[in-house]
């Protein structure tokens, strides 16, 4: 067989993963539109400022918007000063060394468990050993777990970014270490760190399995942070599974879809910004 | 100084957090499991397919090849997709195109698993059930929407290893007069190897682990798939479909099922995580 040119097999294959990338966009792009397209003519202010009726089939979503709020933003809020603590810890305040790995160690463990786990372990820890039952708190709390290495990570990556200058010249003009921290590194590292919290608010917005067996289901707008909530993403999920609503249904999932271009959107905004800043 | 101490004190306080949230996680699940495995034993347990729990019958055979074989399947897919667009990002794209793709490819990651599951439901499934036969609801439909959600950690982690190739390997192959697809295949790809196999590994964990997408398609059969075409019930999908009403022994037993995801789960992520921690240290080397 004779071999083919280096240039054909280049163009062959060229084609052939450039293919495979389109293909995958236009999943991306069917998805978003397919979901839209259906749920959107279903959005009115009363869906979004009701509550459901007969267990979702009519009426609106208002408890679950607020519920995922309330249990994606208290996760975010706990997790991300944790998270910046940490990767503030790592890069400014010790050497890379064995403690350094194991904490990285832990957190890279953490960022692969699988999210039922999160569900399972929340359970039994925050609702059953801590005594906070289905609720909010424990949604949250589980999240915040799950977020942490998310927040971690990206933290870490912005602070290191900061040109090594700038230390440099926050120590010699006499700052301490903890000065030169929150008045020089942070501020420089801020778009870099949001990026990183937008992104882990957008998924805990999207998480199902673990607050499915933490926060509950119930449909009642909840009153505090110890009421069970059920969330946009497992209302979807119970309206489909249960064929109780594909209106509401498709409706719920065009506001989620919405909410994470939203997110998304920001995070890249944030992104920009900061590569801008630190280029 | 003292006031510095201090403050690295607190730090280190916080920084052990991830370390004891992992700690935590892993000492409960196994306190809630691991009495279950050891009462019904091993063989009981792991090589049964008898899953019964009113008649106190945990055997969960057909739930672990359930998993490993839509996982197998979505890597099929996930790894020729994930691998392929990474080498177009780093390769043969225009620098303006790639901060176009890369924060669509984020927004794939970003996109709920629930969503998932359901446009497998609406497209996918009736797609195979009408052309291929079966009940639609299969390994192949739980493949393929879990091919697509792997994706983005099977590319962007490709990505960072084929960056992470030195730059003068590049130029001294094309200045051989090699093209840029010759480069690619017979050079960057072989220098990236270890990072990109730890992209797939990661990506397997991920498709392992994943639970709301795989219950919506994937049928939840209790028994071994003969074809691809068959409905299974993976690991995940046991846990979530029953911890609602599950009391007792039978709860024990979802736990256990959580024990057996967990340590497969530990066993994937530590080997990717040393190879490319091995290669990362290679790579600093040079």
């Amino acid at each position: 067989m004779r071999r083919l040119s280096p240039a054909i097999t280049q163009r062959v294959a060229v084609t052939f993963l450039w293919s495979l990338t389109l293909i995958t966009i236009g999943v991306l792009l069917y998805i978003i539109l397919y979901i839209l397209a259906k749920g959107l003519p279903h959005i009115s202010w009363e869906f979004l400022t009701k509550a459901p009726e007969s267990m979702g089939r009519k009426g609106g979503i208002f408890p679950m918007i607020v519920g995922t709020f309330m249990v994606a933003g208290l996760a975010v809020a706990i997790a991300a000063p944790l998270g910046v603590a940490t990767a503030v810890y790592l890069t400014e305040y010790t050497r890379e060394g064995r403690l350094t790995f194991v904490i990285r160690f832990g957190a890279d463990c953490l960022a692969g468990i699988p999210s039922i786990i999160y569900g399972l372990f929340g359970f039994v820890f925050f609702s059953i050993a801590l005594g906070m039952g289905l609720s909010v708190l424990s949604g949250a709390l589980t999240l915040a777990l799950m977020v942490l290495p998310t927040i971690i990570r990206t933290a870490e990556e912005a602070i290191r970014a900061v040109p090594y200058t700038y230390r440099e010249t926050s120590y010699g003009l006499g700052s301490t270490r903890w000065q030169m921290v929150t008045r020089v590194v942070l501020p420089s590292a801020l778009p870099g760190i949001c990026t990183g919290v937008v992104l882990s608010l957008g998924r805990s917005i999207s998480e199902t399995a673990a607050v499915m067996l933490t926060a509950g289901s119930a449909l009642r707008l909840p009153q505090s942070l110890s009421d069970s909530s059920r969330t946009l993403a497992l209302h979807f999920y119970i309206l489909s599974r249960e064929g109780l609503s594909m209106e509401n249904a498709y409706a719920t999932a065009s506001v989620l879809i919405i909410i994470i271009l939203a997110l998304n959107a920001l995070a890249y905004w944030l992104m920009n910004r900061f590569i801008r800043r630190a280029g | 100084m003292k006031q510095d101490r201090f403050i690295a004190f607190i730090l280190l306080m916080l920084a052990l957090s991830a370390l004891s949230g992992l700690v935590l996680i892993t000492v409960f699940i196994f306190k809630e499991g691991l009495p279950l495995i050891l009462q019904t034993g091993f063989r009981d347990f792991f090589l049964s397919s008898d899953w019964d729990p009113k008649g106190e019958h945990f055997g969960i055979l057909s739930m672990i090849v359930g998993s490993l074989a839509v996982t197998v399947g979505a890597m099929a897919i996930g790894a020729v997709f994930g691998l392929g667009m990474a080498i177009v990002l780093t390769q043969f794209c225009p620098p303006g195109l790639v901060s176009i793709l890369k924060p669509l490819i984020e927004l794939l990651a970003g996109i709920p698993s629930v969503v998932y599951g359901f446009m497998g439901v609406v497209t996918i499934v009736p797609l195979i059930r009408n052309h291929l036969g079966g009940p639609g609801l299969s390994v192949l439909a739980a493949s393929i929407v879990l091919g697509i959600m792997v994706l983005p950690t099977v590319t962007s982690i490709s990505v960072d290893a084929l960056k992470a190739v030195p730059r003068a390997y590049w130029e001294g192959s094309v200045a051989l007069g090699a093209t840029k697809w010759q480069t690619t295949h017979m050079l960057m790809l072989k220098a990236a190897r270890s990072g990109i196999l730890a992209a797939i590994i990661l990506g397997m964990g991920r498709a392992l682990g994943e639970t709301m997408a795989v219950i919506m398609v994937a049928g939840n059969a209790l028994e071994i798939p003969g074809s691809p075409l068959d409905p299974v019930r993976t690991l995940t999908s046991n846990i979530a479909l029953e911890m609602g009403y599950a009391t007792g022994r039978h709860r024990e037993a979802l736990f256990a099922t959580g024990v057996t995801l967990f340590v497969f789960i530990m066993i994937f992520n530590t080997t990717a995580l040393a190879i490319s921690r091995r290669s990362a240290g290679k790579g600093g080397g040079r």
